[in-house]
């Protein structure tokens, strides 16, 4: 038995780190200190970098996570303690159909609602097509987690005389923390290497851009265009772009992680 | 200082089914008041609609007057405030589970927007006193949490919570149902000196129990109160034959 549980579990981590592994033998030869300071060279130029990008999809994710988390966090709540009920059900039926929609269609979506509008390719209509990518995931999680914290609990709060809302917030979310911070860590990482929402939407640069109303660069993108290309260095730093995602993606959930962990710890 | 309680023609329902018909009642002030009854007699329903916990769960209604001291509890008082006055303990110790023992105590000051650090450490101090739990915890209050006691002690971490908000009355569902007779001696210690502060009503299975900590006990019967009296007189002679039958344990 004991056996049969390790080997299921070595298969699941072998893919994971065969990728890994082989982002590192290709890509790494490319990451040096250009690649990460620099903006693209044109064709036929050696040397460049994905700075840019990098920085973009940070830029694209924050904007993502800050639409995406609270409004899902919130629907999941909504769905756990107020959505015992027609309505709720509603709203879970429609949230595992999102979930479901290709991504592609999230980014027509967005063009329509924020690129048409704007008049310009942005970061924030990449971060609005992420967001819609992770609320379905972050609701059904969060939802999930606040049903395993027992009733006993939020009664003991009642008991108090805390009002309901206070408990949900303070006690039965408080309680469910760590696994909500895992849907939406799980959500994040999810949308963080989404390449065609953001076709129509970021869009993608070859340079420096802080407006969060232009078009933007993000590493999947970069990887993308760079991949479709006829050109070897493009390739290699293909790769390389293709590892820093995934260090940067590994970083934030990692980091994350500490920090709830620290926090919690610190006020218990 | 505890406060009477009067219950007036209270009708208690769970959706169409009725769990309680019909109960009057007086409990004096700091006095302990027990209930007894066998499984499903209605009398944890009762001490929820004392502190209308009742109708937290859904599609419930309760017909009928409560009063608890100058408070008119089903009449225009906000169930949060009425709650403040009227503590509870549950029948299966639930402290919060991420929560410190400071933290466990302090909640219901704190979550109410209490913020005074000084007087929150006097507040909780003076609480775990109360609850015999002082001595036990008081050199890791910040480090352990509430769910790292033994079941004992949780319970008595749940009696400190409940003191914390300083209430008038303390309503007790089954107390000590799951603990050892070492930690239900020390509970029903408590409330011996628990009333001379404050008025106290308990549910509880044990009849000796009943017997020790009660100077008044009511016998409920299928959602009826069948007799209410002095605890002496519900355990010696009591008026109703059902009483007798149960408490002589020929039934239930």
């Amino acid at each position: 038995m004991t056996g049969i549980a390790v080997l299921t579990v070595l298969l699941v981590l072998l893919p994971l780190f065969a990728i890994f592994a082989y982002l590192v033998y290709k890509g790494i030869g490319s990451i040096n200190l250009a690649f990460l300071t620099q903006t693209p060279k044109p064709v036929g130029e050696p040397g460049g970098g994905m700075a840019n990008a990098i920085v973009g999809s940070m830029v694209i994710l924050g904007i993502a996570s800050l639409l995406g988390v609270p409004l899902g966090i919130g629907a999941g709540i909504f769905l756990s303690e107020y959505g015992r009920n027609r309505y709720g059900d509603i709203v879970r039926f429609v949230s595992d159909v999102l979930n479901g929609v290709p991504s592609i269609v999230i980014g027509i979506v967005a063009y329509g609602l924020v690129v048409m509008r704007q008049k310009h390719f942005s970061a924030l209509a990449g971060g609005v097509a992420l967001a819609i990518m992770m609320i379905p995931t972050i609701a059904r999680t969060t939802e999930q987690m606040l049903l395993l914290v027992p009733q006993a609990i939020r009664e003991a709060a009642y008991g108090l005389g805390v009002s309901r809302w206070r408990t949900t917030l303070s006690i039965t979310l408080r309680t469910a923390t760590s696994g909500v911070i895992t849907g939406v860590m799980l959500a994040f990482a999810r949308v963080a290497g989404e390449t065609a929402p953001l076709l129509f939407t970021a869009f993608g640069n070859q340079f420096w851009n802080w407006k969060t109303d232009q078009p933007t660069a993000a590493l999947s993108l970069q990887i993308f265009t760079y991949a479709i290309s006829p050109f070897d260095e493009w390739h290699r730093q293909a790769w390389a772009g293709a590892l820093v995602l995934i260090v940067l993606i590994v970083a934030a959930v990692a980091a994350v992680r500490i920090a709830v962990r620290h926090g919690t710890l610190a006020r218990a | 200082m505890g406060v009477g309680i009067t219950v007036e023609h209270l009708n208690a329902f769970y959706g169409k089914t009725q769990a309680l018909f019909d109960i009057n009642i007086t409990v004096l002030a700091n006095h302990a008041t027990a209930l007894i009854g066998p499984s499903g007699c209605g009398k944890s329903t009762f001490i929820r609609c004392l502190n209308r916990m009742h109708e937290t769960i859904p599609e419930t209604r309760v017909e009928g007057n409560v009063r608890i001291g100058d408070l008119s509890v089903y009449n225009g008082t906000s169930a949060t405030l009425l709650r403040r006055r009227v503590g509870m303990v549950f029948q299966k110790a639930n402290p919060f589970p991420t929560m410190s023992i400071y933290d466990n105590v302090a909640a219901g000051l704190k979550l109410n927007g209490f913020r005074n650090r000084k007087q929150l450490d006097e507040v909780v101090q003076k609480s775990l006193h109360s609850a015999a739990l002082w001595d036990e915890v008081k050199d890791h209050l910040h480090k352990k949490s509430g769910a790292s006691l033994s079941g004992g002690q949780q319970q008595r971490l749940c009696i400190a919570r409940a003191l914390a908000v300083q209430p008038e009355v303390l309503l007790m569902d089954e107390p000590c149902s799951a603990l050892d007779p070492i930690s239900t001696g020390k509970i029903e210690e408590l409330i011996f000196q628990l009333k001379e502060q404050y008025t106290i009503v308990i549910v509880t299975h044990n009849m000796q129990q009943a017997a020790r900590v009660a100077e008044f006990t009511g016998f409920f019967l299928l959602g009826k109160m069948i007799e209410f009296d002095k605890t002496e007189k519900i355990f010696t002679n009591p008026s109703d034959k059902r009483t007798e039958d149960y408490v002589t344990g020929r039934f239930g």
